[in-house]
């Protein structure tokens, strides 16, 4: 069988038994007062989606940053790596969110909350991406950079030539999912008051009681921006494939 | 070539792992370099091909020093060629891309005049039909004979091999050996780090017996690995050979 028809039955079937599971349930569906607020939606998606790039752009390079402090041999320059890294993924994203505009932003005079949730978001998720690219980086055996050393190419050239184009591959399914933790996570950007998604979705069911059908196409929505960066990264991952 | 090495001292952290090392052959094609694991063949190796500087010391092959400043080694390291045990070759490019690549981003030749100078070679060694493959789809002895082909390529002056057969079995030990053989043949100068005493035997001009960061045998083949008057060499062979 294809795998695209047993993907497309298992969610057929996982979809009919939620369909079950609710109509046995006395809801009373109320799609009508959420599609009056389709707008709000639609507005909150955008935020989410403009967040999000933002966001991954800012935090791959925080995470390039972070890792070449972390692989430093000068002990400053890594200690400022390390402490970064330890901080960051060993508290909350909502204490990073609440601290840092609530905190951080206000004693700086940073004001604007889109801003703020932004680079929190990104240097949150850029110590993750730090952890991932270090990783990648010792994957590659040293007989690489010696046979690069030994052919006579620059450090540039090595780094260009050899080490990313391999980096590169090895870690690109740990940064997808990075990136589709980031856009999931940018949903706690709400508890800042942040127009997102979710806030919308949370606004539209404080204004209509109507708890499901606010909630439901929140995480589709979602699902319609994970899916296709999962996919992408699959088919990426496929193409760029050397087995080592 | 002529070597001479005087005072080789090589330290990593607190530990010493040349001690001094002296060694001046005659005009040799084939030099190789025998001895026990940690006794400091590999280091030496990888100082007389610039990868690493040692702490104390001077290499002179032919005449002309060694240098000692990174630039330098650089365009040293571009005049010779060297190949290691393994992983070698780089995993996301053919093995035609491997080959034309120092061709084309260090001795600025273009694409077309870099396929012109691999093409026989490639013929020659009965590789032409695997120059399409990735590494990971050639077995071992395919990949380190492209990678002894892309040290070659260059027309260097010398080539280093470190042990490039000791993570083969022995049918592709024995490709490896037969490829290295023939390059003897032909002209190419080598230093070659080695537990294969068979080959040693053969094709060796002179055999350097490098233990506790010294080199505490020096001659001809048959003499250093057969007849040897040093109880520490005698005792080696005496256990390997047996």
């Amino acid at each position: 069988m294809p795998r695209w028809l047993a993907h497309t039955i298992v969610v057929i079937l996982f979809a009919a038994l939620i369909a079950l599971a609710f109509s046995r349930v006395d809801y009373a569906w109320n799609w009508a007062g959420v599609w009056e607020y389709r707008q709000k939606f639609l507005q909150g998606f955008g935020v989410t989606v403009a967040l999000s790039l933002a966001s991954l752009v800012a935090s791959t390079l925080i995470g390039i940053v972070a890792a070449v402090l972390l692989g430093s041999k000068n002990v400053m320059l890594e200690a400022v790596g390390r402490v970064y890294v330890e901080l960051i993924r060993g508290t909350p994203l909502l204490v990073q969110l609440l601290l840092g505009f609530y905190v951080v932003a206000s004693a700086v005079g940073l004001e604007n909350r889109y801003v703020v949730g932004v680079l929190v978001l990104a240097l949150f998720s850029g110590a993750y991406m730090a952890e991932i690219f270090r990783g990648g980086l010792a994957a590659i055996p040293q007989t690489q950079r010696d046979s690069a050393r030994a052919i006579g190419l620059t450090p540039w050239q090595s780094l260009r030539l050899v080490i990313l184009p391999q980096a590169v591959r090895l870690v690109l399914p740990a940064v997808a999912g990075q990136f589709v933790s980031l856009i999931k996570d940018s949903s706690l950007l709400s508890v800042i008051a942040v127009s997102e998604f979710t806030l919308a979705a949370q606004e539209v069911n404080s204004f209509t009681y109507s708890t499901l059908e606010s909630y439901l196409p929140l995480a589709a929505g979602y699902l319609l921006l994970t899916l296709p960066l999962s996919a992408l990264s699959r088919l990426l991952e496929r193409r760029y494939r050397y087995e080592m | 070539m002529l070597l001479d090495i005087h005072n080789l001292v090589q330290r990593f952290g607190t530990t010493t792992v040349l001690d001094g090392l002296a060694l001046q052959t005659g005009d040799v094609r084939a030099l190789v370099l025998v001895g026990p694991s940690g006794g400091g063949k590999s280091t030496l190796l990888r100082i007389l091909a610039g990868l690493d500087v040692p702490v104390a010391g001077s290499v002179a092959f032919d005449g002309e020093q060694l240098p000692r400043d990174e630039p330098a080694l650089r365009e040293y390291r571009r005049t010779v060629g060297t190949v290691f045990q393994a992983y070698n070759l780089f995993p996301h490019l053919t093995a035609l891309e491997n080959l034309l690549m120092p061709l084309i981003h260090v001795h600025g030749l273009s694409q077309s005049e870099a396929r012109a100078r691999v093409r026989e070679p490639l013929e020659r060694f009965g590789l032409a039909d695997h120059a399409h493959k990735r590494p990971a789809e050639l077995s071992g002895g395919q990949k380190q004979r492209i990678a002894i082909l892309r040290a070659l390529v260059v027309q260097p002056k010398r080539l280093f091999l470190d042990e490039p057969t000791s993570a083969l079995d022995p049918e592709m030990t024995a490709e490896v050996l037969e490829m290295i053989g023939e390059l003897k043949e032909l002209g190419t100068q080598f230093v070659l780090v080695t537990h294969e005493m068979g080959f040693a035997r053969r094709a060796a001009d002179e055999v350097a017996f490098v233990g506790d960061g010294r080199v505490l045998a020096h001659g001809p083949p048959a003499e250093i690995i057969d007849r040897s008057d040093v109880p520490r060499v005698r005792s080696f062979f005496a256990r390997i050979l047996s």
